[in-house]
């Protein structure tokens, strides 16, 4: 019988190794694949058993996303809370228990579940399994000040647009404000998601309270973008500060007239003018004679050099930031596209043509001028540190991101976005002791009506830069970039200078 | 060196250094629960660790003075998967564990009656072999007698008599090993010449599994008996060719089980396809759903739960079983799905472990087996290890997808009081046989 009994062992011992060998195939292979299925839930539970970390404004005290654990049937799970109901809501982002999140709760999402793959951060991690207690994440420290930020979002409360300011020299983002916002505590349940996506907004056909306008927000950029022409013009030597115009109100491109801003009928006409005066005072005709002087090709190689077309690195969700440039609309929406032959180069001079720029693109241009022509990468993050507070993991330090132009170049372009502020489109936002320099832009949103896109880009103070940035309102009905997007600038540098000027 | 002086040590004392580690383990896997859940139980109930090695110590005692010359690793090997199975139910539910703890009691206890009850000769049982034949028959359709017999998870298994609940399966099981391993003893010859008057009984067995399969929606324990059967047959007869007609009819059965019976079609289509991406009928709420979100929730769930463990697990303590609403993701999980649990937690490196101490197990009871040196004894250890080794296989190979599933428990590891006092009257069989063997 011992034959029998012998094989009888083998034929036990092989079915129960198959279970070995299946339980392998399910915990190596297939782990993937079925974590990605919509119904596993384990892999929903799972993130809410982290305590995520904090995420701080730049004075590393007020808590702009924190935990509220739930205790519930053997396990504790942490909900996140965000004290201060909206602060940079769009940057912020938020992390819900539908599993969906944005802003830098999405894009930081490593450090802040502590996934991340520091030493520290995986030794931190280790001790808390073996003592037992939760995971925690890191926290971040942001750059934006609570301050001016939240005047930023005070200013532009009731209206549509959007505001960006930051550190030239290092890139440091100090606010990054959308309007309308929303309240990030309420998107998860159905009512308030709901509420959120109807929020009553003063941009007829504009649409959620979610878009972060500062760089998911394209508009045209009307004649800010005369800063990147200007930079053109001067680095290429055809053009100089003192390069002589003559202004008949109006330029011919195509056989047609393109008109000066104001009424087409009788538009402006500054006559006999030099380049300085020509961007001081924002005349069409010139930038559109210098532009077909340039051609389209120049224009447009020099604003990739300022990052157009190219996402600016900045720390948010790729799907939340977009590039600046050509736009062309095409059936399943909007598409860059960067062939002069289809570019109408005197209209893409001063702005117009097809050219859908970011707030934080146009922050970026400015930045460029205030920095001698060098553009730092943009960062919301100031530091991770460790659980507690106390040791840093990772401090964000400045990177040259482009060289968009000469520093004479930058230099010149300084005088004239100044000349703006002393005796251009911006004179009624000077500073007392203070010199800061600027461009306007009014974007028309339609043909023959009064509704704009009102522009004001920006830096202070001239000599030494310690901020530059981006405003823009939306559907602004009659109103010029130098008279609605301009005083908000001017509030918020005058928040900002004295506070660290001290 | 230290491996020799162990060698020349009696049994006993060698499975008593044996229980050492096993209590060590048990106290480190209760350990880590606890500090992995602290903010949910409480240093005291820590106790039942101790209380749980008190009691695998008492058993030891008890074959010290029973069986003193028998196998010295399948006691403490009981140790480790009752110790694991425990830590598992304790963490999910620390309730349960006390409960399965009294079991145990209760398990420990059958267990010392049997060893000492026939430690003189176990052999006089082949006396009464037709009562365990019937015993064994009864007990199967005792679930199906009206009134005493309760529906769970879809399967008629369970008698409740006032508050106790028990699963006869589990009983009839040993009883018809006893039965087969007796039968088959005497017959053998015969059987081995394949006269037809004699093959009459065998071919009542295969219609009796059959009828249990229709009858209880039970594939499982149909699969199990008759594996069990099967196997006795062909130890006892040598024929291969009984074991090739038998897995015939299986099949041809089991076939025509699968186009008539609708519940026995259900579990072949789940196992084949549990994931669909179109909605199908939901014979559960008569709408429409995807299967993985109907029949097939359970095993899906389960998949889920192993998938998460990977190769090191998520740790004691550290498994997801709930959802964030803090409903369980899988249903009896203590139960038919304990491995699911076990694999999240201890992952590759422990399940493949644990499989691997099942498998030790399997290969003492068949060396016991070969050891004995009479029929009756050879096929009763053969049956019954096999038996541990079928049932593993059918319920883990269930929760894995390997073959359809179906409820029963996983030996000494599941939550329940019958599968763990069954098999702890298992544990006292093999004991006795071995003892047998090697005072000879």
């Amino acid at each position: 019988m011992n034959a029998q009994i012998s094989r009888l062992a083998l034929v036990a011992l092989i079915l129960l190794s198959a279970l070995i060998a299946a339980t392998t195939y399910w915990q190596t292979w297939a782990p993937g694949s079925l974590a990605a299925k919509q119904d596993n839930e384990i892999q929903r539970v799972a993130q809410f058993r982290i305590r995520r970390g904090l995420i701080y404004a730049s004075d590393g005290k007020t808590v702009l996303a924190a935990n509220r654990a739930v205790k519930q049937a053997g396990q504790t799970l942490y909900y996140r809370r965000y004290p201060t109901n909206g602060f940079a809501s769009q940057t912020v982002g938020y992390s819900t228990q539908g599993r969906s999140r944005a802003g830098i709760e999405r894009s930081e999402n490593a450090y802040l579940t502590a996934s991340n793959a520091n030493l520290g951060t995986i030794f931190d991690k280790l001790t808390d399994n073996l003592k037992g207690t939760t995971v925690t994440g890191n926290n971040l420290v942001l750059n934006l000040r609570v301050g001016v930020q939240r005047l930023a979002e005070s200013a532009l409360a009731g209206k549509c647009g959007a505001a960006v300011m930051l550190n030239p020299q290092t890139g440091q983002v100090y606010v990054m404000a959308s309007s309308p916002s929303y309240n990030p505590n309420k998107i998860n349940s159905d009512k308030g998601y709901a509420s959120i996506l109807k929020s009553p907004s003063a941009c007829p056909g504009s649409t959620s309270a979610l878009l972060n306008r500062a760089t998911q927000g394209l508009y045209p950029p009307g004649s800010t973008f005369k800063t990147v022409t200007a930079a053109a013009a001067l680095d290429s030597g055809t053009f100089k500060e003192d390069s002589p115009f003559f202004d008949p109100g109006y330029c011919v491109e195509y056989g047609q007239h393109v008109s000066n801003a104001g009424n087409p009928e009788a538009p402006e006409a500054f006559g006999h003018v030099d380049f300085l005066q020509a961007y001081e005072h924002s005349i069409n005709a010139v930038f559109c004679n210098v532009g077909m002087k340039l051609g389209a090709r120049a224009v447009i190689d020099k604003a990739k050099d300022f990052g157009f077309y190219a996402e600016p690195p900045i720390e948010l969700p790729s799907s939340q930031v977009d590039a600046s440039g050509e736009y062309r609309f095409e059936k399943d929406g909007l598409h860059l596209f960067d062939d002069p032959g289809q570019m109408d180069p005197g209209r893409l001079a001063f702005g117009q043509d097809k050219l859908l720029v970011t707030p934080l693109q146009m922050a970026l241009v400015a930045a460029a001028v205030a920095n001698g022509g060098t553009i730092m990468e943009p960062h919301l993050v100031k530091k991770v540190t460790a659980p507690g507070g106390s040791k840093t993991v990772m401090k964000v330090k400045p990177k040259v991101w482009k060289h968009a132009m000469k520093p004479s170049t930058a230099a010149t372009l300084n005088k004239m976005m100044q000349a703006v502020i002393t005796g251009g489109t911006a004179t009624g936002v000077q500073i007392p002791g203070i010199t800061w320099a600027g461009k306007t832009g009014t974007a028309e949103t339609c043909t023959r009506c009064t509704v704009y896109d009102a522009w004001f880009i920006f830096f202070a103070p001239a000599d030494h830069p310690k901020v530059a940035g981006a405003v823009v309102i939306e559907h602004s009905d009659g109103g010029f970039g130098g008279a609605v997007a301009a005083p908000i600038a001017k509030q918020l540098v005058q928040a900002f200078l004295p506070a660290t000027s001290k | 060196m230290g491996a020799r002086p162990l060698r020349k040590l009696r049994p006993r004392s060698r499975e008593f250094l044996y229980l050492i580690p096993v209590g060590v383990l048990t106290g480190a896997g209760f350990a880590s629960v606890y500090i992995a859940r602290q903010s949910f139980v409480s240093w005291g109930s820590l106790g039942y660790a101790f209380f749980f090695l008190a009691l695998f110590f008492a058993a030891h005692f008890v074959a010290r003075f029973a069986a003193p010359d028998a196998d010295p690793y399948l006691l403490p090997m009981t140790g480790v998967l009752t110790a694991i199975g425990i830590t598992e139910i304790y963490r999910l539910g620390p309730d349960d564990a006390f409960k399965q703890g009294l079991w145990v009691v209760v398990g420990v206890g059958l267990f010392a009656l049997a060893l000492i009850g026939l430690r003189r000769d176990y052999r006089l049982l082949e006396n009464y072999k037709y009562l365990f034949g019937i015993a064994a028959i009864a007990l199967l359709f005792l679930p199906r007698v009206p009134g005493l017999g309760t529906t769970v998870n879809g399967a008629r298994l369970w008698v409740r008599v006032g508050p106790i609940q028990f699963q006869p399966g589990e009983f009839a099981k040993i009883f018809l090993i006893v039965f087969l391993a007796a039968y088959l003893r005497e017959k053998r010859e015969a059987l081995a010449r394949a006269r037809l008057k004699d093959v009459g009984p065998l071919l009542l067995i295969w219609g009796g599994c059959m009828l249990t399969l229709v009858s209880s929606n039970d594939l499982g324990s149909a699969l199990l008996y008759y594996g069990i059967f099967l196997a006795m047959l062909y130890a006892a007869t040598a024929r291969l060719s009984f074991v090739v007609v038998g897995i015939a009819l299986f099949v041809a059965g089991g076939y025509a089980a699968y186009e008539k019976v609708s519940h026995v079609r259900e579990r072949v289509t789940i196992w084949l396809h549990p994931w669909t991406t179109h909605t199908v009928y939901c014979p559960l709420t008569g709408g429409q759903a995807l299967r993985q979100d109907c029949q097939s929730y359970q095993l899906v769930k389960s998949l889920y739960s192993i998938a998460n463990g990977h190769y090191g697990g998520t740790g004691l303590g550290k498994g997801t079983f709930n959802s964030t609403a803090g409903k369980p993701l899988i249903p009896y999980i203590n139960t038919d799905f304990i491995y699911s649990a076990l694999a999240q937690e201890i992952g590759l490196v422990g399940s493949a472990a644990l499989l691997l101490v099942f498998m030790l197990f399997v290969a003492r009871g068949m060396k016991i087996a070969l050891q004995a040196d009479d029929g009756f004894s050879k096929l009763l250890a053969a049956g019954l290890t096999f038996g541990f080794a079928l049932q593993t296989f059918i319920i883990v190979g269930g929760v894995l997808r390997v073959i359809p599933l179906t409820g029963i428990t996983l030996p000494f590891v599941s939550y329940g009081g019958s599968s763990v006092v069954a098999n702890f009257v298992l544990l006292a069989g093999l004991l006795l046989v071995s003892h047998r063997a090697n005072t000879q």
